[in-house]
């Protein structure tokens, strides 16, 4: 498990994780809808982080628990 | 010299490569890349933040660095403790020329060294009791100082001291915020971690101290976030943007107080100059205040013009026609230094390799006088400095990583650009090889170089290094014969 942040971007959602300082783009959010958001986040860099799904959040940016799917990235 | 391809950089690279070990080798050809403008992730050419290969000369900080000497202190009304030997805050005192108004010594003590001078006995016994015995005398002896902090030296953390718990009692009695800071010097593999590390001790000890406190704010505050006042760089930038219509209330770090930072989270807008060493605190202002922040560059007009523009598209009209006229105000300004140093510069091939945003962010501005970069790299960036400097720089132009002495010797060997744009450690090493150099970190004492006051005096410093005369007689006259004569046989 690992803290990371999602905020609005220029272009979308974007994805960073403070301890590593590893910024990426969201490319695709499992679930996008407003009483269930979150499930699995595909970063344009090829990493995969899922996290619970839970009410659209009110405003960006916000911490979450996340946890890596698959190996690390770089 | 002709710019290179693709192909002959590539050459190039794997020729200076080839003197290292195997392993060697393997590890620094991630480091050094050809610049793509097509490739939207630099992860895929370049690695970045990793630990130096041991045995090079690197010309990395450390995390101790990285809060004391860039984030911590120049804020100009508290007494930054070195805790621990005497010699890491000895040794880098006022040498960043961040300037600040002030009566040094009595309110400001921004060029002062405060160390606990550890000993053995220190070591030993731990040192504790020392720290607390300094708060004192501190207060004693500066008593309209407004808050201390204990930047940690590397001993801290290996003994296991409870900075904390000293400071929240020295605190209590002194009655003013101390805060201690972990930035042992071991941490992290270059100053990066010390400002990651700095950056949270102000969101833990210093930002939300007047959260809830009545204060009169205006649509226009904003705050300059990671201009560190090199040579008056922030006082460049705080008058443009006073001229704008904005009002700034707070100064990080350079010419800043404690207050200051304390009453950052009521402003409108965060402007982020030094993305790499105040991006943490950014993120986390927008998070917790919904305070938007945005990065701007104040390096060269075109830059200025642009970034001003972004920055009034957050405010209403007055602050957009207000730009407008600064920008209409500047610009025959402008117009006449590029005029008078643009035909002496023009074309000149300049390597950069620097820390922090300059390796990008000067690019606009040696492209508004005509001149080109030809490499550039980042002693401590990480991914996603890289990502946005691809875009800056031309195709084919070399990056590199965290370069090593040798490496980066070698480059300027064969790409033989006009001038060098490095740190004192580079300086003599080029202007030997007869090749000027203009120290960018501390503007060569020179500066500011921020704003549009700044890029006349860039202008001038560059055209001062490039027209020096000394670097057309670095051969001395016996050499010169001989030289002469071998041509002649040949």
């Amino acid at each position: 498990m690992a803290n990371i942040m999602i905020r609005q971007g220029d272009k979308g959602l974007v994805f960073y994780l403070p301890k590593r300082d590893l910024e990426a783009s969201i490319e695709s959010i499992e679930f996008d809808s407003p009483e269930k958001w979150g499930g699995e986040l595909k970063l344009d860099n090829g990493g995969a982080y899922y996290i619970d799904p839970m009410a659209k959040p009110e405003r960006l940016p916000i911490s979450l628990r996340a946890k890596r799917l698959g190996a690390a990235e770089d | 010299m002709t710019t290179l391809s693709r192909e002959e950089t590539e050459a190039l690279i794997a020729e200076v490569l080839e003197v290292y070990p195997e392993k060697a080798q393997k590890d620094r050809k991630k480091h050094l890349a050809v610049n793509d403008q097509s490739v939207e992730q630099s992860k895929k050419c370049i690695t970045s933040n990793r630990k130096s290969l041991p045995g090079v000369m690197t010309i990395r900080g450390c995390a101790y660095a990285g809060s004391k000497g860039v984030v911590w202190g120049p804020i100009k009304d508290m007494i930054h403790i070195s805790h621990g030997p005497v010699g890491c805050g000895q040794y880098s005192r006022a040498g960043r020329r961040n300037y600040y108004v002030g009566t040094t010594g009595i309110n400001s003590f921004g060029t002062m060294n405060f160390t606990s001078d550890f000993q053995e006995k220190d070591i030993v016994f731990g040192g504790d009791k020392k720290l607390a015995k300094l708060i004192e005398e501190v207060e004693q002896l500066f008593p309209l100082h407004n808050g201390i902090s204990v930047q940690s030296e590397c001993p801290i953390g290996l003994i296991g001291d409870d900075i904390e718990s000293v400071s929240k009692k020295g605190s209590a009695a002194i009655g003013k915020p101390i805060i201690p800071v972990r930035c042992e010097g071991f941490r992290g593999v270059s100053q990066s971690l010390g400002h990651h590390i700095a950056n949270d001790a102000i969101r833990d000890w210093v930002l939300d101290k007047r959260d809830g406190q009545a204060y009169d704010s205006t649509p226009y505050d904003v705050a300059i976030i990671g201009d560190y006042n090199i040579g008056g760089d922030a006082w460049a930038t705080r008058i443009l943007l006073e001229e704008m219509g904005l009002r700034v209330v707070a100064q990080w770090s350079g010419d800043g107080t404690l207050a200051e930072m304390m009453n950052t989270p009521k402003v409108k807008l965060n402007l982020l100059h030094c993305y790499r060493s105040m991006n943490y605190i950014s993120r986390h202002m927008e998070e917790k205040y919904g305070i938007p922040w945005m990065e701007y560059n104040f390096f060269g007009p075109t830059k200025i013009v642009e970034s001003c523009r972004k920055i009034a598209a957050f405010f209403d009209d007055s602050v957009k026609e207000k730009t407008e006229a600064m920008i209409a105000r500047y610009q025959p300004i402008m117009d006449a230094v590029i005029a008078k140093y643009k035909p002496r510069l023009q074309g000149k091939k300049v390597m950069l390799y620097v820390g922090g945003l300059r390796p990008r962010h000067v690019i606009g501005a040696y492209e508004d006088l005509g001149m080109e970069v030809i490499g550039t790299g980042y002693e401590f960036a990480h991914n996603d400095d890289y990502d946005r400097t691809i875009k800056e720089m031309g195709d084919a132009t070399l990056l590199y990583d965290d370069v090593t002495g040798f490496e980066l010797e070698e480059f300027v060997k064969r790409l033989k650009p006009d001038m060098v744009g490095s740190g004192i450690k580079e300086k003599y090493i080029f202007q030997k090889m007869g090749i000027p150099l203009r120290q960018m970190h501390s503007w060569d004492y020179s500066g500011p170089y921020h704003g549009y006051d700044g890029f006349a005096i860039f202008a001038r410093d560059m055209d001062i290094a490039l027209s020096n005369p000394t670097f057309k007689n670095l051969v001395p006259p016996w050499k010169k014969v001989e030289a002469e004569e071998v041509k002649k046989a040949a």
